[in-house]
């Protein structure tokens, strides 16, 4: 199969007001998808759909053969997903979360052991396994999500701003992890970061998003070519204009129509 | 299927094992109770119904008391769950919602089982003796009952409620007047008739007699009624619950 993850006139309605409006796109399997975007932009609410945390109001999200709308479990199976707010058991141990995991995604039990034990290699918290999470540093509970994210073999990794709020030996770190898992294992990744600079150094292909529309996609050089930029930190605040954004969106009206949706969401 | 159910089950125990301070601190409530209305109405009880023992009829409706607020609340957590991002990692597994319910009401249930028993001991130092092995196996039903009901109940409201603002309204308009008006302290006789009517429709009113019935004897309903009136509502309540949970939004 050529396209892990296909996306078509994905359209999100909250009341009166529009997040989402029909977009289309495909990601290829094996490669570094990046979705940017300012905030409000719709970034999240597509997100939130692609993972089947948010029904879409119209348009079809095909991951990995199955359609997510009407085969979720074989969809939801099919993916691997880090939120951007932490989502452990903070009252149980890194093995324990672990192993929930791997019973809710029904991991054969022969293999759990090993599996868990991979994917905390990877991340390096084998030796912390025995830990409770609440002991664990913001960038520790990170790789802990990542590698647990791992644990049932995802054929696509979703990471909502993976590296939010870590110092930069711990960003590295996850981008090399990353970097790792979609070189050897051919996994592929679709991922979303404010930082421009990570962006542009590891992704394939990136779409960029804003209010509710596609406005530009294609691998590095392409977009750095149609907006005429030598960086793709310039050729985003080009498409997508140097006023601030609210961090709901819009302003005083369309801020609170947001809240709303997030609130019935929530 | 099983195992789901059981994972969350487990997850559900090791919290309650791990926090020592809330498995203690929550035994404190009924053994005030005990001390409190035991000592101080006792022979007010005494005198009023001829030579009664206020302990036999206060110790069942103390241990459906204790297991009713830790059922409750252990459906609640969900609502902790949800704010601490656990849920959504639940919900976008690929599990039925209802496994996820049955998993949850069943661990509050446990949880509400051991709170009951172990309330039901420190009600021997008290002086209160369950007649046999039958009446105890009797009373374990009708535990396990009242912890099945309350334990769903919590997680229909908790797949209701957002966040934890609501929390006082429950406690107030809720679960206090379902203990206080369930006899658990006094009888249901001769009660002005607003208060009668509420006490009939108080869910735990009939696990209140039917605890009574199996552990002291004396019971307004019946055992058979009580039983069938508190399955039928567990039944209910249960179905009401993950009908309720399948509407969850991560």
């Amino acid at each position: 199969m050529q396209n892990i993850l296909s996306v078509k006139s994905l359209t999100k309605k909250f009341e009166n007001f529009t997040a989402v409006k029909g977009i289309s796109f495909d990601v290829e399997t094996g490669s570094i998808f990046a979705f940017l975007g300012p905030n409000g932009a719709g970034k999240s609410t597509t997100i939130k759909m692609l993972t089947t945390v948010l029904k879409p109001t119209s348009g079809e999200i095909w991951i990995n053969g199955f359609n997510a709308l009407k085969e979720q479990d074989e969809a939801r199976a099919s993916f691997g997903i880090v939120f951007q707010d932490p989502s452990l058991d903070e009252e149980l141990t890194a093995y324990e979360n672990m192993v929930y995991h791997a019973v809710i995604y029904k991991v054969p039990r022969k293999e759990r052991e090993d599996r868990i034990r991979q994917a905390l290699e990877i991340v390096g918290l084998w030796d912390r396994r025995k830990d409770y999470v609440k002991k664990y540093s913001g960038g520790m509970k990170r790789r802990l999500e990542i590698a647990r994210a791992l644990v049932h073999y995802p054929k696509i990794l979703f990471l909502d701003e993976p590296t939010v709020g870590l110092d930069p030996q711990t960003r590295k770190s996850i981008w090399t992890h990353i970097k790792n898992l979609n070189e050897e294992r051919g996994m592929t990744i679709f991922l979303t970061t404010h930082y421009m600079d990570e962006a542009e150094e590891i992704a394939d292909e990136i779409a960029i998003i804003d209010h509710g529309k596609i406005i530009e996609s294609g691998t590095l050089e392409k977009i750095k070519a149609n907006t005429g930029t030598d960086s793709l930190e310039e050729a985003f605040l080009k498409l997508t204009g140097r006023d601030i954004r609210d961090e709901n969106g819009g302003g005083g009206k369309l801020k609170f129509m947001r809240g709303m949706g997030r609130r019935r969401r929530n | 299927m099983i195992e789901v159910i059981y994972i969350r089950w487990l997850r559900q125990l090791k919290h309650y094992w791990r926090s020592k301070s809330r498995l203690i601190g929550s035994l404190g409530q009924p053994l005030l109770f005990m001390v409190a209305f035991g000592f101080g109405f006792g022979p007010m009880y005494t005198k009023a119904s001829g030579g009664a023992n206020y302990m036999d009829f206060l110790a069942p409706g103390i241990v459906s008391m204790s297991i009713l607020f830790t059922a409750i609340f252990s459906g609640l957590e969900v609502i902790w769950d949800r704010q601490f991002g656990f849920l959504k990692e639940t919900l976008v597994a690929p599990i039925s919602r209802t496994e996820i319910m049955v998993g949850k009401t069943l661990g509050g249930a446990t949880i509400a089982m051991i709170q009951g028993l172990i309330v039901l001991c420190l009600t021997y130092l008290l002086g209160f003796r369950v007649p046999g092995l039958e009446s105890l196996a009797l009373g374990l039903v009708f535990m396990l009952l009242i912890a099945i009901f309350f334990s769903g109940l919590g997680l229909a409201i908790a797949s209701k409620m957002k966040d934890m603002q609501g929390f006082q309204l429950i406690m107030n308009f809720l679960i206090m007047p379902t203990f206080f008006l369930s006899g658990a302290l006094f009888p249901l006789e001769n009660l002005p008739p607003a208060i009668y009517f509420i006490s009939r429709i108080d869910p735990l009113t009939y696990g209140v007699d039917g605890m009574r019935g199996a552990l002291a004897g004396m019971s307004v309903f019946g055992v058979y009624s009580d039983f069938a009136t508190l399955f039928t509502l567990s039944v209910l309540v249960c179905l009401i619950g993950a009908f309720l949970f399948s509407k969850v939004e991560a």
